[in-house]
């Protein structure tokens, strides 16, 4: 069965909701989601129900710095951007969003595959994965023949070679095949907040049977997800980078 | 590095079963070429590759991964290459067989990387196969022969015999690579020699990024000049000199007396020590390349076929069709132009000098062919022309684009109804069932 995989939506329903509905066009039967569902967004609730029905139905999901955030804490790694909206979001939580958050696991294996949100190396740590040596690290610290992480919003491959790394930028809508003989760890774009310049919303299908991943760019009513923001009353800064993508 | 069986298919049919040759002390690179191959096969379909079966990655003996193929019983180039040099019309047939197969690889965005006449067999009916992908770069595809390369540090990836400049300093991926090996086998077939030898040092691979090989025509002086153009061409030093596509190749291989000759196909020598050194020197001062995927390549060198009625287009007609022509062929620096007329051959047929009479009548279409494409101002080497011959001008044309590999057809629309009626729709035809892309041409009156 195909495997939806989405980073990263910080609480942009327009995002997630345009990702979920193009993956289930092209036959996702289920959703898997690395964390920071909210965060910097201004639809928590709405974007929650959706993931903890996807959830509920035999999908899975993990927890990111900013779900983390959003749950207690001074918050005192995140820049004040950040605050303000773990605060906001704080705020619109009711019990039952605190206690699905709360739940989640930090990491999940699936099959041969381990989801994480930063990286395996140290999930609480909240590794950004810029570099061969992170990312080396990261498949060092587990068995998995493949790891989905998310946390950079920038999409990019990494594969063992040798005693090393290399990374590899594939090309969206192109289906890549996860060679069984090297260990492979997929870092995805983000839905809800891309910073690669390009505001599409960014996720990938996984056809583990077959062991390939294909990265997608869904492009979406940004401009209704930044007005919500602003009528929320977030930081504006977060509303004008949607356009952007940066 | 590999070990390869005949194996038999549940219905009686050969196939071939392909295993690495694994094990301690195996190199890194043997591995990587078997799954490049297994990734790029999957992604290669149609007559010119061997088609993939299937695949796994452990046998039922545990003896690790294994590939099943299509088995292609034909005879290997390897074996023509043997009885070099061969007459002229093999050497064309041969290598035009060759070109189109390349181009069919490039075309799907692979750049073979190994290309050598033991790599090359053939079907009963004459068709090419590409075989062995385990240097192949796909343009959307992780390079896996390349990292195991990188790693060990050793000789470039390729053939020394055959390989091109620019992977011998760790280029990878660009068609004009496979051009270049195809090159080399052109000037096998054709004077039964290696153009650099067969060096085994690097030292004595990387000669060929100055010094000429001797000319063909120098070994064999019954060669025609366009041939030795040909081949010089494909084997020029720098890609940018190089035939745009493997198809252009075979389309100068199928056209020879278009193929227009320059000091390249005239001369019995190369260019002696100054050009030697100037090689030397722009290719040590060349900068890094800038890596496009074959297909991107490939888009923009595209085969632009343009149909002209010499006798029913009307001169606004003609100059819409050449601002279409002009925009194409200034968009893609690299475009080819191919003008072409259809004649009716039946009409003149059963006459005493109808022989004379339809070579009278050819050569005037393609004079006024020339005169057409006059205005248009381009290098003679962008433009062919070639007046086809059949009683259905639309079927002339569709076979023409399809086996010359047509990427764009111009054609007119002939506004006039009357016309129209008598000359049936030749352009709506073209549109309905080209292979490409068809752009119709309509003055506003």
């Amino acid at each position: 069965m195909k495997t939806a995989i989405l980073s990263d939506v910080h609480a942009n329903l327009e995002a997630l909701s345009a990702c979920m509905a193009h993956a289930r066009r092209l036959g996702a039967g289920r959703f898997a989601f690395l964390g920071d569902l909210v965060g910097y967004g201004a639809d928590p609730l709405a974007c929650l129900d959706l993931i903890h029905g996807e959830v509920a139905r035999g999908g899975l999901a993990v927890r990111g710095n900013h779900d983390d955030a959003a749950l207690g804490g001074l918050c005192e790694d995140l820049n004040f951007i950040a605050r303000d909206s773990a605060y906001w979001t704080r705020a619109q939580l009711g019990a039952a969003e605190r206690e699905f958050l709360a739940a989640l696991p930090l990491q999940q294996r699936d099959g041969d595959a381990l989801y994480v949100h930063a990286s395996a190396a140290d999930p609480p740590a909240w590794e950004y994965i810029t570099g061969l040596l992170a990312a080396q690290r990261c498949l060092a610290a587990t068995d998995a023949a493949i790891v989905f992480a998310g946390h950079v919003h920038q999409p990019l491959l990494f594969y063992t070679s040798g005693d090393g790394v290399k990374s590899f930028e594939a090309r969206n809508g192109v289906t890549v095949p996860l060679s069984a003989r090297r260990r492979w760890l997929a870092l995805l774009g983000s839905v809800g907040q891309p910073r690669d310049g390009n505001p599409a919303a960014a996720y990938a299908l996984f056809e583990p049977a077959a062991r390939q991943l294909t990265q997608h760019r869904v492009p979406y009513d940004h401009a209704t997800a930044a007005r919500k923001i602003l009528a929320a009353g977030l930081p504006a800064m977060l509303a004008r980078r949607l356009a952007y993508g940066e | 590095m590999a070990t390869l069986w005949r194996a038999v298919g549940p219905d009686g049919t050969a196939r071939l079963l392909k295993r690495p040759k694994l094990g301690p002390g195996s190199h890194p690179a043997c591995f990587a070429g078997f799954e490049t191959e297994r990734m790029v096969l999957a992604r290669l379909g149609g007559p010119h590759v061997p088609a993939l079966i299937a695949a796994g990655d452990d046998c039922p003996d545990d003896s690790g991964p294994w590939l099943l193929e299509e088995w292609i019983g034909g005879p290997s180039l390897a074996d023509a290459a043997r009885r070099a040099p061969l007459p002229e019309a093999e050497v064309v047939r041969l290598g035009m067989a060759v070109a189109t197969a390349l181009h069919a690889v490039h075309r799907q965005n692979v750049v073979h990387h190994d290309l050598k006449p033991q790599h090359i067999l053939f079907r009963d009916d004459g068709t090419a196969v590409l075989i062995d992908f385990g240097l192949a770069v796909h343009g959307e595809l992780p390079d896996f022969a390349a990292d195991a390369a990188d790693g060990a540090r050793e000789m470039p990836l390729g053939t020394p015999a055959y390989i091109a400049p620019e992977p011998l300093r760790g280029e990878r991926g660009n068609p004009k690579s496979d051009i270049f090996s195809l090159g080399v086998i052109l000037y096998l077939l054709a004077t039964g020699r290696l153009p650099f030898g067969a060096p085994e040092s690097r030292g004595g691979m990387r000669r060929r990024l100055w010094l000429d090989p001797p000319r063909p025509r120098a070994l064999r002086p019954e060669l025609p000049e366009w041939l030795q153009e040909i081949i010089m061409r494909c084997l020029a030093v720098l890609p940018e000199n190089r035939y745009a596509t493997a198809a252009q190749v075979a389309h100068d291989l199928a056209h020879p007396e278009q193929v227009v000759i320059t000091a390249r196909g005239r001369n019995l020598q190369g260019g002696g020590w100054r050009a030697a050194a100037r090689r030397w020197w722009k290719t040590v001062t060349a900068p890094p390349p800038v890596r496009r995927a074959a297909a991107e390549q490939l888009a923009r060198a595209p085969h632009v076929l343009v149909a002209i009625d010499t006798e029913h287009d009307t001169a606004e007609l003609a100059a819409a069709m050449r601002q279409v022509v002009r925009r194409a062929a200034s968009a893609d620096f690299l475009a080819r132009i191919t003008c072409v007329n259809v004649i009716d051959a039946a009409l003149s047929a059963g006459q005493e000098e109808s022989a004379e009479l339809e070579r009278g009548q050819r050569t005037q279409r393609l004079m006024a062919l020339h005169h057409w494409a006059r205005e248009l101002a381009l290098a003679p080497e962008r433009l062919r022309f070639h007046v086809l011959e059949g009683g259905d001008a639309a079927a002339a044309l569709l076979d023409y684009a399809r086996t010359q590999h047509v990427d764009q057809i111009v054609i007119g629309a002939h506004g006039s109804s009357a016309l129209r009626r008598l000359l049936g729709s030749v352009s709506a035809r073209i549109a309905a069932e080209a292979p490409c892309t068809v752009t119709v041409v309509r003055t506003t009156t």
